[in-house]
């Protein structure tokens, strides 16, 4: 029956920096794509993101971070995801991310990181090959 | 978790349930209507409140400070924030969970942005049944946020005990405030940036549209007996006799000013409308546009799900568009067609 399944996407700011223009275009276009964007903003806690994601029952998390500090937040929101039981919701990460950070970053389950120059055709179609449901 | 899970877990209020249960509700995933039925007989105990008003008057704004001010009041709070659907695209930017976001980490605040899929009225199709999730869930007040209205979206008066109508100075002269439409549904009206110039001409010009409307044994308030698309066709105007008299407040919702006396008001309006006898029939009017509308919502969707229907909708067309017969004699020969 199904009737009305749209892609849910949650686009959030973890951490203090406080440019949020990346994040917007991206929101933009993935509104544009049809997905149901919910956009929470700057200065987001790891909890609150999490929160969010599971009020919001969404099937993507789309976070962006420039601050550098990457490193902590995008696998503290993995494993509050984690403890909260979340498994089928696909994160993505966006930002000012360097390549040697990569590689951890998804080995702690981020599915995938779109750094400058990425387009946001290809952030959209990863999102729609890739989501869990 | 299949759905019995879902449903006993969302009525113990288990956040992650209660949000999967929206979903399936919102979407009509397969079992809804089984998961639906097993909760309705735990709703009808929230106070439906529901915040209307022009795109940027504060209604996200004011939505949060009033789920902080019940909070502090020891009572749990459910939101529903409604944003427009693009026409084109299908897709949405929902964007008013992003002046409630210090909730998030509160358990007793649910949080749910939806977009309208192509509605009407001011708020989404699904929007009574994500409202009835969070009253089975238990929460005391649930909160809607409808889009930025114009003039006439009016469905949340269909859907809300009461009805807050958000007004802010700067937005026209007097004329505008006795048109028909949004200003008929108020049962509490707010103004809004009341630091802004103007307030006071806002404050008398909606005094002055309702005491136009008002009368010696109290102000009743028009309120639609029909839901959804059919308002303009076939709904029955009632106005409601009750002593209440909507009042008009002035808030600053950026910095909280104002913002008990809206909930302290909102729930003075349950009361009186308890003690009148409105709220029973506002209610016993609220299902049946609600059973109305989904008989003729089942009745479409047989329609369009008979290819039968759909081969002899095909040729009475034909035969419309080149004039043979009427649109009205097409449409009748379809439903006896359906009937049979």
């Amino acid at each position: 029956m199904d009737e009305g399944r749209k892609i849910r996407v949650l686009v959030a700011k973890p951490g203090l920096d406080g440019h949020d223009r990346g994040a917007k275009v991206v929101a933009r276009a993935l509104r544009d794509a049809g997905m149901e964007v919910i956009y929470t903003g700057l200065r987001q806690t790891p909890e609150q993101i999490v929160a969010a994601a599971i009020q919001e029952d969404v099937d993507v998390v789309a976070m962006s971070i420039l601050s550098g500090a990457h490193n902590y937040l995008f696998p503290r929101v993995m494993q509050l995801l984690r403890e909260r039981g979340v498994d089928d919701v696909l994160v993505v990460g966006g930002g000012i991310i360097p390549d040697e950070d990569i590689p951890g970053l998804k080995e702690c389950g981020i599915a995938e990181i779109f750094t400058p120059g990425a387009s946001t055709a290809d952030t959209v179609k990863f999102i729609r090959e890739n989501v869990h449901r | 978790m299949d759905w019995q899970e879902i449903v006993s877990r969302a009525l113990a209020r288990d956040i992650r349930a209660v949000s999967r249960l929206i979903s399936i509700v919102e979407d009509r995933r397969s079992g809804f209507e089984a998961a639906y039925a097993a909760i309705y007989p735990r709703t009808g105990k929230a106070h439906v409140v529901g915040i209307t008003g022009p795109p940027g008057s504060g209604k996200s704004t004011l939505v949060d400070k009033m789920a902080a001010e019940y909070r502090g009041r020891g009572k749990t709070v459910g939101i529903v924030a409604i944003d427009p659907t693009s026409p084109f695209t299908g897709g949405a930017l929902l964007g008013d969970r992003l002046r409630m976001q210090r909730h998030s980490l509160d358990d007793g605040v649910f949080i749910r942005s939806m977009g309208t899929r192509g509605h009407l009225g001011g708020v989404a199709r699904a929007t009574s049944g994500v409202v009835d999730v969070l009253d089975a869930a238990g929460y005391d007040y649930v909160l809607i946020e409808t889009v930025g209205v114009g003039q006439s979206e009016v469905e949340i008066a269909s859907l809300a005990d009461t009805v807050a109508l958000v007004q802010v100075p700067g937005l026209g002269d007097d004329i505008q405030v006795i048109k028909a439409g949004v200003m008929e549904i108020g049962d509490v009206f707010v103004v809004n940036k009341k630091d802004r110039p103007g307030v006071q001409r806002v404050v008398a010009e909606i005094r002055m549209a309702l005491d136009l409307a008002g009368n010696a044994s109290g102000r009743g308030r028009a309120s639609l007996g029909h839901h959804g698309p059919a308002v303009a066709a076939g709904a029955t105007v009632v106005t409601e006799v009750t002593a209440w008299s909507p009042p008009i407040l002035q808030t600053m919702a950026e910095s909280g000013e104002g913002v008990a006396e809206v909930c302290d008001m909102c729930d003075a309006h349950l009361c009186r409308l308890a003690e009148d006898g409105v709220l029973v029939e506002r209610r016993l009017r609220r299902a049946k546009s609600e059973t109305m509308q989904i008989a003729s919502d089942l009745i479409w969707r047989g329609l369009a799900d008979d290819p039968r229907a759909l081969e002899a909708a095909e040729g009475l067309a034909r035969k419309v568009a080149c004039r043979e017969i009427d649109p009205y004699s097409a449409g009748r020969s379809l439903r006896e067609l359906i009937v049979s």
